[in-house]
């Protein structure tokens, strides 16, 4: 058995507003080095709320989370944005990229805040990263410059910077068309093949999931069936 | 390292909506410069103001005033030491205003370490004649030099030289009014009669104009040999010691102790002029409320501005957030877009308010009733430029906190689930 990346334990989350209600019924989840996983189901059902409690930014749930083996209970904001920061890689349906910055600096970023290496290395990093997506000939332009498919390329590139654990991404090729959706999917799976990168995504697309290695379906906030693919 | 990158991101930001930014900051120079300028300008006049009645007067004044004594006979018999006395028959003696033993006290006065100089006078009542008419005021027998050390005398004649005052026997220096009225120029004689009716005649040296209409209209200066002979005393005789101390919130302390060694009547400069002291402090009050809320309104425009930036760029602090950045980095980064402002701001206000000031010390401002000066007065204290550039970036700081600890606070789920 390889060692665990993430693992979650009979998670619950509710919705208190207008009335309560149970949008996670005990999920169990763990990922393993090196898979590549989607989590499917219906709008409504809870996976985007699921997404967001395995990478700590949603801190209010019943449960426990294990990041690298480390409980996230109890911990201060400071210290779920350093794991954020060192360990989970984010790609979005929406690119969020930074328009006053460069895609350089864009990519940067993360790395810089984690401050494990010089500037000049990062640098170096976020070139490599960019080469690895192709697009290290856009380096220096501002995103507002850049098609759908190359920001979210930055994006995955943004991810990529700190080498992370894991790479979560929720619905990152729901804003494309079917071109990019194919360089993304190619992408995520070089990362998971080559890389041994370990990847949590959320999707509605079927033909996106039964490539995976596995599809987490969910159903009204429960997992119903995960389905191994190799 | 850290706060290399968050002063990257705050310079972005802040490149990136570079008018508002700029506007924001325009509004804090505003308020510097106003504050600074206002300040400076107030501080001028009032020190200009003050300085038309302090620079002339002494801190402590001797004199002898016509007054009842103190114990009437009946007090003084033991027999009727349990009594209620009404009987006051004794009244005050008719003599001259004059300080006695004034050449022994003068001695002391010069040895003791607190005094910084001292000047003596005599005023002596005449009547001004012209032609066939005549009419009250009074000569001031002083000692030249004394006054022009102490009291600045010679900036207050406006025609010809006070020292002839010294040098010409029997000359006067007349106050503008009485010479207007007298149409006495320089070197004509002009006779005044005294309270004892003796014509004397006297020749005209100067013109003195103190910036009091009233008193140029009444009063002339004469040495204090002239003064004596007017009285027909001898030159023993003072009716004011005025004293200039070394520390002037001593000198109430030193009225006191003086009145009693000297057995003269002694006032201090703090009561004689108490109107004046309250007169400025009011107006530096003033002066500082609307320095202060043209500040603090700039600091509401900083707010607004750092508020709408926070609601415009929601969705890059929900990615910091995402990829690592703590709810405290960001505060430091809206924190320190507020401080750039307010401290580039505040510095070029501190600069322009400067510039006005200096404008403003250029402008003509002559009147009559101030001889000495020919512009407007301006204080350059530094104390204004500490307390300028201090209060901008309190209040900038402020004015950012705030709005920093929102964006601090936003939570990049629901910003980001929201789309």
């Amino acid at each position: 058995m390889s060692e665990l990346v993430l693992e979650a334990r009979n998670v619950n989350k509710y919705f208190h507003d207008p009335v309560t209600n149970q949008v996670l019924k005990d999920v169990n989840l763990t990922i393993e080095k090196g898979v590549f996983a989607t989590v499917m189901g219906k709008s409504g059902c809870g996976k985007s709320t699921l997404l967001y409690i395995l990478s700590t930014m949603d801190t209010e749930y019943e449960g426990e989370l294990f990041i690298d083996g480390v409980n996230m209970r109890n911990r201060t904001e400071k210290e779920l944005a350093q794991v954020r920061n060192e360990k989970i890689g984010f790609v979005f349906q929406f690119h969020y990229l930074l328009n006053e910055f460069s895609v350089i600096r864009i990519v940067m970023l993360p790395g810089l805040k984690l401050a494990k290496y010089s500037e000049k290395e990062v640098e170096n990093k976020a070139y490599e990263k960019l080469k690895l997506l192709g697009i290290e000939s856009e380096a220096m332009k501002k995103p507002n410059q850049l098609s759908g498919g190359q920001k979210q390329r930055v994006a995955i590139a943004r991810a990529l910077i700190n080498d992370p654990l894991i790479i979560m991404g929720d619905e990152p090729t729901g804003n494309l068309d079917k071109k990019n959706s194919e360089v993304v999917y190619e992408i995520f799976n070089e990362l998971a093949e080559s890389y041994n990168q370990s990847l949590l995504i959320v999707t509605h697309d079927p033909e996106f999931a039964n490539r995976t290695h596995r599809i987490i379906e969910m159903v009204d906030g429960a997992i119903t069936n995960i389905v191994k693919m190799k | 390292m850290k706060i290399k990158l968050i002063a990257t991101v705050s310079f972005s930001l802040m490149l990136a909506r570079l008018k508002q930014t700029t506007i924001a900051a325009v509004g804090v120079t505003f308020g510097i410069t106003m504050f600074i300028t206002l300040l400076s300008f107030m501080g001028g006049l009032n020190d200009l103001l003050d300085g038309l009645i302090t620079k002339r007067s002494p801190h402590v004044r001797l004199y002898n005033e016509v007054q009842p004594s103190e114990m009437q006979p009946v007090d003084i018999l033991p027999q009727y030491a349990g009594y209620h006395n009404f009987v006051s028959s004794v009244k005050p003696k008719n003599e001259l205003p004059e300080i006695y033993n004034s050449r022994e006290i003068m001695n002391t006065l010069e040895r003791d370490p607190r005094v910084s100089g001292i000047s003596p006078k005599i005023t002596a009542q005449v009547f001004y004649n012209i032609g066939s008419i005549d009419f009250a005021g009074s000569i001031n027998g002083i000692d030249v030099d004394a006054e022009a050390r102490l009291f600045s005398f010679s900036d207050y004649v406006t025609t010809g030289n006070y020292i002839d005052l010294k040098n010409t026997p029997n000359s006067i220096i007349l106050g503008k009014g009485v010479a207007d009225k007298m149409l006495a120029d320089i070197g004509d004689l002009i006779q005044v009669t005294t309270s004892k009716g003796e014509r004397v005649q006297l020749k005209v040296v100067g013109y003195f104009q103190s910036g009091l209409l009233d008193l140029d209209k009444v009063q002339s200066y004469a040495s204090i040999t002239t003064a004596q002979k007017l009285l027909g005393e001898s030159d023993s005789y003072i009716t004011d010691i005025q004293i200039k101390v070394n520390d002037l919130e001593m000198a109430p302390e030193l009225a006191k102790e003086y009145a009693s060694v000297f057995e003269t009547n002694a006032i201090d400069i703090q009561t004689a002029n108490a109107q004046f002291e309250t007169g400025s402090s009011v107006r530096t009050l003033i002066s500082y409320a609307v320095g202060i809320t043209l500040l603090i309104v700039a600091g509401f425009g900083i707010y607004n501005i750092l508020n709408m930036m926070i609601y415009e760029k929601m969705d890059s602090i929900a990615i910091l957030k995402a990829t690592g950045f703590s709810g405290s980095d960001v505060k430091n980064i809206f924190i320190l877009i507020a401080l750039t402002i307010g401290v580039l701001g505040g510095l070029l206000g501190l600069l322009f308010g400067f510039c006005f000031s200096m404008i403003i010390d250029q402008i003509p401002f002559v009147t009559a009733a101030l001889p000495t000066i020919k512009t407007y007065a301006i204080n350059y204290n530094p104390k204004f430029y500490i307390i300028a550039i201090i209060f901008s970036v309190v209040t900038t700081y402020l004015a950012g906190y705030f709005p920093a600890k929102k964006a601090s606070k936003l939570d990049p789920v629901i910003i980001i689930r929201g789309k």
